[in-house]
């Protein structure tokens, strides 16, 4: 399995992990995963931001008189120690034993919790029902509902048997969920 | 057919369609398209099954629609240029819908099963599963092909061959009706074949065309065989114009000569209009028959002396424009070749004598197509049988004496006997609301319906009706209809061959068919096929008695 962070933050809904690598968090709407006992949560990746460790301190430019940008991390080997890259998922389901269910946890995941990336077949066995859509259009996120929703579905097609089949069963799905047809349109516009 | 299309027939046969969403058992039923099911597969006239939760509907679409769960989508419509958005689109913010109207309902438990199709007297609940009726639940409603059901056609876009009961069918007067060149010949011709195959009934058939008895002429200009070369044993075939049959080849059974004697005032009643008759014309009628006798009409129109014709006046007190006016009228009938000072033989007793031998009888009009002489002898004719049939029942009645053979009497043009104003004073309107009781009963042929008596309409049992497309024929023949308003949708759409719509009496709800093949070698040889059969049970019958 591949363990990409730690929870550094959690709330019932959400929860934000710093990544073990630098420029390392996992794709826009991508799937991942952490736990909290015996309770695996699933949850989206909806944002990802790359920070100075200490919010006081601000980077500053130092590429000035190198010759690429790769250069300036070798001849600022601190640099990767001082920024940070934190990712923070939306959490849209859970698994207890043998059961998957696309609705919110019990309780939220827990500091350093590991947080893993889903391989292809756990992505495809979690969107085996498009439940967890709803969750997606009725949250409140920086990142603007079609951005989030078509980046999760361009992520979960490759994993399919069907991936077009795939795209057009949610795409049904969310024309039924979503009230505005502007919204849905912007949605099958950025599924191509 | 062989077996793996007969298997996918059935597969697409059963094929889900939706689900209920709305509707009212006054105003049909509401049903959503799944997303896979194009609206344009669907088609006004088909048969649906609605799986209630306690028991089974049996439907029938009446409209195809198309809704958009956004005004949005129709104001500003979506690049459907891309196949992913048109899939996506479909079944979800775009659908199709249908109008079903409900007819009749199967109980699920076995008691509703054993009962049968039953009308329907509520609406399945929210959310049953629409499919559409397969070939089973077809023959389920309308039966299959047996001694008493005859093979018309089939629904559209089925195998299920719909039968008609003709026992049912002949017990009440029917109606067949249709446009010009819709095909109203070639179903009657099946369904003559039909009721002298499967019901005890005779017909009599007052053949216009000369159509019925010996040979007709598809609209191709192709030649069909008709009742007498099909069916040579059980067919007699009666004519009014020898020259003419002879010229056909037909072989007649009978020459039909009426004697001038025979014509009495009560026929003329039919005649007023075809003949410019004046109404104290047709009354002036009953006094000559009264001073004449029998001999009234030759006598009056023979009556030229002026002094004559003034002394009769004056002893009458008809009017002497009345009178010329009743002499022309007369004179009309009296070109007509087939009538005779006297006829050396009784045509109604000729007929009659077929009739009760269980033949049936097509009397050919040659070349007299004019509806006076058709009207004349149809009327003529009917009203002494009619007299005949009654006194006959009336005495089967009293003495428990055998009743006579049904008869079933096919008029053409029916609307120049059943008009709103001779329908009540003409036989054929007193056959169609009450003869019923007397064993007799009509089969109208007509294209146009609205011209016939609502009264007379309204008291046909089953009506079979081809493309019409005048809004009043479409509103008579529906008139008194439940779902008058989805049926005309229906009518309105058949096709302008060989499609018809049959509801009433014999069927448990409206259909439309297809009607079947007549004209070809294999068609024939199913015609007579059937026959046999059924003579062969009745001959197994008999020997299992004896």
């Amino acid at each position: 399995m591949d363990r990409i962070g730690e929870v550094i933050e959690a709330s019932t809904t959400s929860f934000t992990a710093q990544c073990y690598e630098l420029y390392q968090s996992p794709a826009l709407g991508s799937l991942v995963k952490t736990k909290e006992g015996a309770v695996e949560l699933y949850g989206i990746v909806n944002n990802a931001s790359t920070t100075s460790l200490e919010p006081g301190r601000k980077p500053i430019a130092r590429g000035k008189d190198e010759a690429t940008e790769e250069d300036i991390y070798k001849a600022n080997p601190q640099l990767n120690k001082l920024l940070r890259s934190e990712f923070s998922a939306l959490v849209v389901g859970h698994r207890e034993g043998d059961n998957l269910y696309h609705y919110l946890p019990p309780s939220p995941a827990r500091i350093h919790a590991f947080v893993y990336a889903c391989a292809p077949e756990e992505v495809k066995e979690f969107s085996r029902s498009l439940n967890f859509l709803n969750i997606l259009v009725s949250s409140q996120l920086p990142v603007p509902v079609e951005e989030l929703v078509s980046a999760t579905l361009r992520q979960m097609a490759p994993a399919q048997p069907d991936p077009r089949a795939f795209l057009v069963a949610a795409g049904k799905e969310l024309a039924v969920l979503l009230t505005d047809f502007n919204q849905l349109k912007a949605i099958l516009g950025r599924l191509k | 057919m062989n077996t793996s299309e007969k298997l996918s027939v059935n597969e697409q046969a059963r094929q889900r369609l939706g689900i209920i969403v709305a509707g009212s058992l006054e105003a049909g039923i509401d049903v959503k398209l799944d997303g896979k099911i194009s609206v344009e597969d669907m088609a006004v006239g088909r048969y649906v099954t609605i799986e209630g939760r306690k028991q089974r509907f049996f439907g029938m679409i009446t409209d195809v629609s198309l809704g958009v769960t956004d005004p949005r989508l129709t104001l500003t419509p979506p690049d459907v240029s891309d196949p992913f958005i048109a899939e996506v689109l479909t079944g979800t913010s775009t659908y199709g819908s249908l109008h079903v109207a409900p007819y009749l309902t199967i109980g699920g438990d076995a008691a509703g099963l054993v009962a049968g199709a039953m009308p329907v007297k509520t609406v399945p609940s929210h959310y049953s599963v629409v499919n559409l009726a397969s070939q089973e639940d077809v023959e389920l409603v309308f039966g299959k092909e047996d001694k008493d059901r005859f093979y018309v056609g089939t629904p559209l876009d089925m195998e299920t061959k719909i039968c008609l009961d003709l026992p049912v069918f002949v017990k009440r007067s029917n109606g067949i009706f249709g446009k010009s060149g819709t095909g109203k010949t070639f179903l009657t011709r099946i369904l003559l074949i039909g009721m002298l195959q499967k019901s005890a009934a005779v017909n009599l058939i007052f053949d216009m065309h000369s159509e019925y008895g010996w040979a007709g002429t598809s609209e191709g200009g192709r030649t069909v065989k008709s009742l007498k070369q099909l069916f040579p044993s059980k067919v007699a075939v009666f004519t009014l114009d020898e020259e003419s049959s002879k010229r056909r080849k037909v072989a007649t059974d009978f020459v039909v000569r009426i004697g001038y004697d025979e014509i009495e005032p009560e026929d003329m009643v039919l005649l007023r209009q075809t003949l410019n008759l004046t109404e104290p014309a047709t009354e002036a009628t009953y006094q000559l028959r009264r001073v004449f006798g029998k001999e009234w009409i030759q006598r009056t129109v023979d009556l030229q002396d002026a002094e004559e014709i003034k002394q009769l006046l004056t002893a009458t007190s008809i009017h002497e424009s009345t009178f010329q006016n009743l002499q022309r009228g007369l004179a009309t009938i009296g070109r007509l070749p087939f009538l005779v000072p006297h006829s050396p033989d009784n045509p109604v007793k000729r007929i009659l004598e077929y009739l009760d031998r269980g033949l049936n009888v097509v009397l050919e009009f040659g070349r007299y197509t004019d509806i006076t002489a058709y009207i004349l002898v149809a009327n003529l004719l009917t009203r002494r049988i009619y007299a005949q049939y009654r006194d006959r029942m009336e005495k089967a009645m009293g003495e428990d004496a055998a009743k006579p053979t049904p008869l079933v009497i096919t008029i053409e043009e029916a609307h120049k006997f059943l008009n709103p104003e001779v329908a009540s004073q003409t036989i054929f309107g007193t056959i169609a609301r009450e003869m019923r009781k007397y064993n007799c009963t009509l089969l109208v042929i007509d294209q146009r319906p609205s011209g016939i008596d609502s009264e007379v309409m309204s008291q046909l049992g089953t009506k079979i009706t081809c493309l019409l497309d005048n809004e009043r024929d479409i509103d008579s023949v529906l008139a008194g209809v439940s779902g008058k308003n989805e049926l005309k949708s229906v009518l309105a759409r058949l096709e302008s061959k060989q499609q018809a719509l049959i509801f009433g009496h014999a069927v448990p709800m409206p259909i439309v068919i297809r009607t079947r093949e007549y004209g070809s070698a294999k068609s024939y040889k199913e015609f007579a096929g059937e026959a046999d059969v059924k003579g062969k049970t009745e001959k197994d019958i008999e020997e299992l008695w004896q």
